[in-house]
């Protein structure tokens, strides 16, 4: 990647988790903290790694993204938005009556959504079924997972695990958003998922562990994935919760409340001058 | 009636093997129970498009959603304790929601599970599939309406919940038999009451219907395969014509056929109803045939239940 290429990115990530603010700012709810901690992973994912066309979003040979902690929406509608898959205006009726961009993923009535998703612990299992039906099927598709480090409290996670790792699914790539916070409070607190790669090493996944906000880390991840036969990969990427918004990150209070109008102004300057400073 | 008798558990393995080698989209999962659910069958004849998922029947659930909305046609199999009650949120949100193309086969349905006891013997799942929009719910009598259902299942468009049973039950239809989604079938014409029944029952009301002609008592015995979309014609029909309707069922009365009948009537055409299915009470262990029997699922029990209703 290079130097312009990672710039770029970081443009688009800080214009993401500006249709993130803007979103649940406009819908007086919604889940800003999660979605910001996803944001770089999620901006890499369309940006540079996944096979999609916002002319096409069904394409049948796409490369397909199940957001299984769903209510990091907010991320995937700003991602999906920039890349021209619907109209950014869209983001400012996130969750209104009639809007395209639902509470939670809604695959039948967003350009761009592969899977349906909110349920904690079932996106796994779905794209799982994807990868397995895209082996069957003989496409060259890749399949990706994201899930929260709180959702893998879920035992239909392992049950989709076991499952990836028993059909050899080096198609599939989970990725674990290990932002340490959930809705009660720290995850190791509330009810410990640690230690999380070793589970997953357990459970026959080949993994990597990054910091989940360098492109460089997150991209030498997806190529390493790439290079794997008959395993499935992890990625347990070490995030912010709230990254990029001052007061929201490491607040576990931000999981699922919106700006009010001033913190909304506050957030949107931070990321203003932000954007400013790298453009 | 032949005297031929086979369980609706192995009509779907056997229909799912004949379906097969005619459509390369379709695939079958199960949940450890390949040989009860009869889908070995299938998986003897394509190894390759057999997935066992282990004892694990939420993540097979939402794995069918993924591959169905991959452009295949998934059977996922397995009791209809499991199938429907367990994974219930999984076929709601991850299937019933996205209206993903998943066919859910769940084999031992209701009482007559037996001797595994109440654990196993699902008398709910009619309840809880016909409460998720946009999902169809049947239950088949015989092998013919078993086979021709599992075949209308993968040609509809959407997600469908079939529930077989485990025992042997007698085969009624001929072989030209006709099965069409959403549509009940007037077995025979009566004007006194409609016996109006599904699943292993229906062999069942037309025995009671027989023995009630002998004793007079005209009744009207209709077959009713899909519990949602009830076929809301032939009901009202029924009920027009006869002013009173007794429904059977291998499933609780709270929530059902007899309660899907109930409710299109008291909307569309009040009549009386009386529902013979398990009285809102869990089961036990026991040979089939004497659980259908303590349960009053007889033949017997509908002709006596006719004639109490028709103060006779």
């Amino acid at each position: 990647m290079t130097a312009t290429e990672k710039k770029q990115l970081m443009i688009t990530a800080c214009k993401v988790r500006m249709g993130i603010i803007e979103g649940t700012h406009a819908a007086k709810s919604g889940h800003p903290g999660g979605s910001l901690s996803a944001a770089d992973l999620i901006t890499y994912l369309y940006f540079r790694q996944m096979k999609v066309d916002p002319q096409n979003p069904h394409n049948e040979n796409r490369d397909r993204f199940v957001l299984s902690k769903g209510h990091a929406a907010p991320a995937l509608y700003a991602a999906l938005a920039e890349k021209g898959f619907f109209p950014a205006s869209e983001l400012l009726t996130l969750r209104h009556i009639g809007s395209i961009l639902q509470g939670h993923p809604n695959m039948n009535e967003t350009p761009g959504v592969d899977m349906s998703t909110g349920s904690l612990g079932q996106g796994v299992s779905a794209a799982a079924g994807m990868a397995l039906a895209a082996k069957y099927m003989k496409k060259d598709c890749r399949v990706y997972a994201l899930l929260g480090d709180g959702e893998i409290e879920e035992g239909q996670v392992w049950e989709a695990f076991m499952f990836s790792s028993h059909y050899k699914l080096d198609n599939l790539c989970v990725i674990i958003d290990n932002n340490g916070l959930q809705i009660d409070g720290p995850v190791s607190e509330v009810m410990s998922p640690y230690p999380i790669a070793e589970k997953l090493r357990a459970f026959g996944f080949e993994t990597a562990e990054i910091d989940g906000h360098d492109f460089d880390a997150i991209e030498e991840a997806f190529k390493k994935a790439e290079g794997v036969k008959d395993k499935p990969f992890a990625i347990i990427m070490t995030t912010v919760k709230g990254k990029g918004v001052s007061f929201m990150e490491n607040q576990v209070g931000w999981h699922g409340k919106a700006p009010n109008d001033e913190e909304y102004a506050q957030a949107m300057a931070e990321l203003k001058a932000r954007l400013a400073e790298m453009e | 009636m032949a005297d031929i008798k086979i369980a609706t558990r192995e009509s779907y393995g056997n229909a799912l093997k004949e379906l097969a080698s005619e459509h390369d989209d379709l695939i079958v999962l199960d949940a450890d129970l390949a040989g009860a659910t009869k889908t070995n069958i299938f998986l003897k004849a394509f190894p390759n498009r057999h997935f066992n998922c282990g004892i694990a029947e939420g993540n097979m659930i939402a794995a069918a959603a993924g591959a169905a909305a991959m452009g295949l046609v998934p059977f996922a199999s397995s009791f209809a304790m499991f199938a429907a009650g367990r994974a219930f949120e999984q076929v709601r949100n991850s299937v019933g929601y996205p209206h993903l193309n998943v066919k859910i086969g769940a084999t031992h349905g209701g009482i007559s599970v037996g001797e595994d006891g109440a654990s196993h013997q699902c008398c709910e799942d009619f309840a809880l599939m016909r409460s998720i929009p946009g999902m169809v719910v049947m239950s088949p009598s015989d092998d013919i309406e078993a086979k021709a259902m599992v075949k209308a299942a993968y040609a509809h468009i959407g997600p469908v919940y079939m529930r077989f049973g485990r025992s042997a039950v007698p085969v009624f239809h001929s072989e030209d038999y006709t099965f069409e989604i959403g549509k009940g079938e007037l077995i025979s014409d009566g004007s006194d009451i409609a016996i109006i029944a599904n699943g292993l029952l229906v062999a069942e009301a037309i025995k009671a219907g027989q023995a009630l002609k002998e004793q007079g008592i005209n009744a009207m015995v209709i077959n009713m395969p899909t519990i949602k979309p009830l076929d809301e014609e032939l009901v009202l029909k029924a009920a027009m014509k006869c002013g009173k309707i007794i429904t059977c069922e291998e499933h609780n009365i709270i929530g059902g056929l007899g309660e899907a009948v109930c409710s299109l009537l008291s909307e569309k055409h009040p009549t009386p109803v009386c529902r013979i299915g398990i009285n809102d009470e869990f089961g036990h262990s026991g040979p089939a045939a004497g659980l259908l029997e303590q349960f009053g699922l007889t033949a017997d029990n509908i002709a006596k239940k006719a004639k109490e209703f028709l103060g006779k």
